[in-house]
């Protein structure tokens, strides 16, 4: 007997249960394609203005920094002020992401911007996250040529920006915008939900912000 | 992993009388309890959220081979392999043979509790394959040689002077003379070290917090970062978990996640939820070649069925240790096992048996702090209890204890002559107290009065006080 068998034979002698029970399978059949979404708190159930309040509320406990623009055409002025701000160079990582592609970067002339996933080199990577959840403060961002994961993890300061219509009031309506948008059942090779600069609490349990991750995470909302 | 929880006295001892480790064993109360309190009442649906959570690991730990299936075959789809392993031996074979197929040399680890439960890099090492665990906590004990002392803060037992010196120590390629006093230097020098290591690494190993049947996703949680770099940068994937991670969908994955990062370290969502499906796709930029997942079960399907079931929903959280008055006063070492604390003196003798863990069970007094906070639910209390029966039926309970207890029960289920042995021996103790009314030796109880005094009772035996005053009630008409 393999391993496999082994295994699930002995899960079913333990539970008393045979592998052809119909009820049983169905009920994993129900869950599975019914997915319940159980307790949501109260917290993110507000409409658009104060559920968008409360996103940058919760981001900003966390320690996310959070600038709102009217449109994506503001975003390049965004990442340029962020940048002036903290003494960056005039540098950034982006992925082949439509949308932030299509901002007037121009604008910004002594703006460099380099393209695809990073080699570890990349003081700053701007990303365009797919939902963000008011109720923590989360960033969605999904792996792929648009927005590659490095972009997320090695860069010392990560500039992500979320449209204010992708805000979802909680977590399970945030997987439930992944799930359409990828199609029941499937999921990008990566999802990162992102609440906050990277940090360690590992020496005598005292909280320091950049441990592995960005040491800053800034996001700018747009709309 | 050799258990030494056999030893679980002399550790004790050892631990209280360890200055280093009691001053940083005081962080444990300061850094978790207060933090998850705040967490807790600042959500008002938090109790709902435990009931959803417990039931959702009910409901699939009763359906689990299905949940196997399906979660199986969803990694398949998406182009991962799917490895079962019944033992830790069979599962570092697997992840070796995972490793000579890459001809890997190195390999990044997040922090993971399941490779210390199987003894993983032990055995690479054996194996000439170099592990590099990335987690802060777990590469300041890999330094150290040692193992975990919590299952979310590997390092809650050391001082940042212990630190510095590993670091001054180990980093020999560093100036002498830099200045390391701060814990922000020291978190900057590690964060540089490993960085280098992503890169040079050719396989990341990760466990998971979660594994999601409707998608075939592993989850995993953290803070710093470190596993997502161990698991982007490296050309393969390799996820060791237990069969028990499995739920249903990915809102089943966020009711617990809300319970999980509140309970663990007082956070709403801890800052890295990552869910992983398979290798990186034909034009993903980053992402690792292949994908590899090892279903472990090593004594999980025996708990499925008895009274340990309830066990296989933690998810470890931590907020059992962080909340357990004998954690507090000997830290995690002292248990001698993989798991610490309550959780783990449940587990421990489930996985390894109670010959080797007899002592876990026992290193509790039963105060319920841990099944208060517990998010899952779990009857810690009633389980070590469970624990100790079956340590008492296999006569493994040493002789003092064993007659002691069989002539309580005796009397206790003679009442006649118990009420006799109890008003003569009332008396005794009472006169035993003397003026103190208290006792600094006992017979028999040396260890009870070594640290403590023993209240001598006073006036009479329960049974006579209630005669007496039913007896002075039905003369004023006041009683029943």
């Amino acid at each position: 007997m393999s391993a496999r068998e082994a295994i699930l034979s002995r899960i079913r002698t333990s539970l008393a249960v045979r592998p052809d029970d119909d009820e049983r399978m169905s009920h994993v059949e129900t869950r599975l394609r019914e997915t319940p979404s159980g307790v949501i708190p109260a917290r993110g159930q507000l409409e658009a203005g104060a559920r968008v309040a409360i996103f940058r509320a919760m981001a900003e406990k966390v320690q996310t920094s959070v600038v709102h623009v009217e449109t994506i055409d503001d975003v390049p002025a965004a990442v340029a002020a962020y940048l002036r701000e903290k003494n960056l160079p005039a540098k950034i990582r982006i992925g082949a992401d439509a949308d932030l592609a299509g901002a007037p970067w121009q604008q910004e002339a002594t703006l460099e911007i380099r393209k695809g996933a990073s080699q570890g080199d990349d003081l700053v990577a701007v990303s365009h996250a797919m939902g963000a959840v008011a109720e923590t403060g989360t960033l969605v961002l999904a792996s792929g040529p648009d927005n590659p994961t490095t972009l997320n993890f090695l860069p010392e300061h990560h500039i992500v920006v979320i449209e204010t219509s992708k805000i979802d009031g909680d977590l399970e309506t945030a997987l439930k915008r992944v799930r359409r948008h990828y199609g029941k059942g499937n999921m990008p090779r990566a999802v990162n939900m992102v609440t906050g600069p990277s940090r360690s609490g590992d020496i005598e349990q005292t909280i320091l912000l950049g441990a592995h991750g960005p040491r800053a995470l800034h996001v700018v909302m747009v709309g | 992993m050799q258990l030494t929880s056999n030893e679980f006295k002399r550790n004790a001892t050892n631990a209280l009388s360890d200055s280093q480790l009691q001053k940083a064993l005081r962080n444990v109360e300061s850094g978790f309890i207060g933090k998850r309190q705040s967490a807790v009442e600042a959500l008002p649906e938090f109790d709902a959220l435990r009931d959803s959570a417990r039931a959702i690991k009910n409901h699939t730990l009763e359906h689990l081979d299905l949940y196997i299936e399906a979660y199986e075959k969803k990694v398949r789809e998406a182009g991962g392999h799917v490895h079962f392993a019944e033992t830790a031996d069979d599962a570092c074979q697997i992840i070796l043979d995972i490793c000579r197929q890459h001809s890997a040399r190195t390999v990044t680890k997040g922090k993971s509790m399941i490779t210390e439960e199987i003894g993983l890099n032990e055995f690479l090492e054996k194996n000439a394959i170099e592990p590099v665990e990335t987690d802060l906590g777990e590469y300041i004990i890999q330094l150290r040689k040692e193992r975990p002392s919590h299952i979310i803060a590997p390092a809650v037992h050391l001082n940042k002077e212990q630190v510095e010196s590993d670091f001054r120590r180990t980093h020999t390629h560093l100036d002498a003379e830099r200045n390391l006093a701060e814990p922000v230097s020291l978190l900057s020098e590690a964060r540089e070290v490993l960085r280098k290591r992503y890169f040079e690494a050719d396989i990341g190993i990760t466990g998971a917090n979660f594994l999601v049947a409707e998608t075939g996703s592993s989850v995993i949680v953290t803070n710093e970062g470190n596993g997502d770099l161990t698991q982007t940068l490296g050309k393969v994937h390799v996820v060791v978990a237990s069969i028990e991670k499995l739920v249903p969908t990915l809102e089943d994955t966020a009711q617990i996640l809300r319970v999980l990062g509140r309970s663990a370290t007082g956070q709403d969502m801890t800052v890295y939820t990552t869910f992983s499906t398979g290798p990186k796709r034909p034009d993903d930029p980053d992402g690792p070649d292949a994908y590899h997942v090892i279903l472990l079960d090593n004594g999980r399907t025996a708990m499925l069925g008895t009274e340990y079931q309830d066990m296989l929903r933690c998810i470890r959280c931590g907020a059992c240790m962080n909340h357990c008055p004998v954690y507090h006063s000997v830290g995690g070492h002292a248990y001698g096992s993989v798991y610490p604390g309550p959780m783990g003196a449940v587990l421990t003798p489930s996985l390894s048996g109670i010959e080797q863990s007899g002592h876990l069970p026992n290193a509790s007094t039963f105060c319920g702090r841990c099944e208060s906070v517990c998010p899952m639910r779990i009857p810690l209390p009633k389980m070590m209890r469970h624990w100790r029966e079956r340590e008492f039926e296999r006569h493994l309970t040493p002789n003092t204890a064993r007659y002691g207890l069989a002539l309580w029960a005796f009397l206790a289920s003679h009442p006649k002559l118990y009420r006799a042995a109890v008003s003569l021996a009332m008396p005794l103790l009472a006169w035993l107290g003397g003026t103190k009314h208290s006792m600094d030796h006992l017979p028999l109880a040396g260890g009870w009065t070594k640290y403590r005094t023993m209240p001598a009772p006073q006036g009479r035996t329960f049974v006579q006080a209630w005669a007496r005053q039913n007896r002075a009630g039905q003369k004023t008409g006041t009683g029943r």
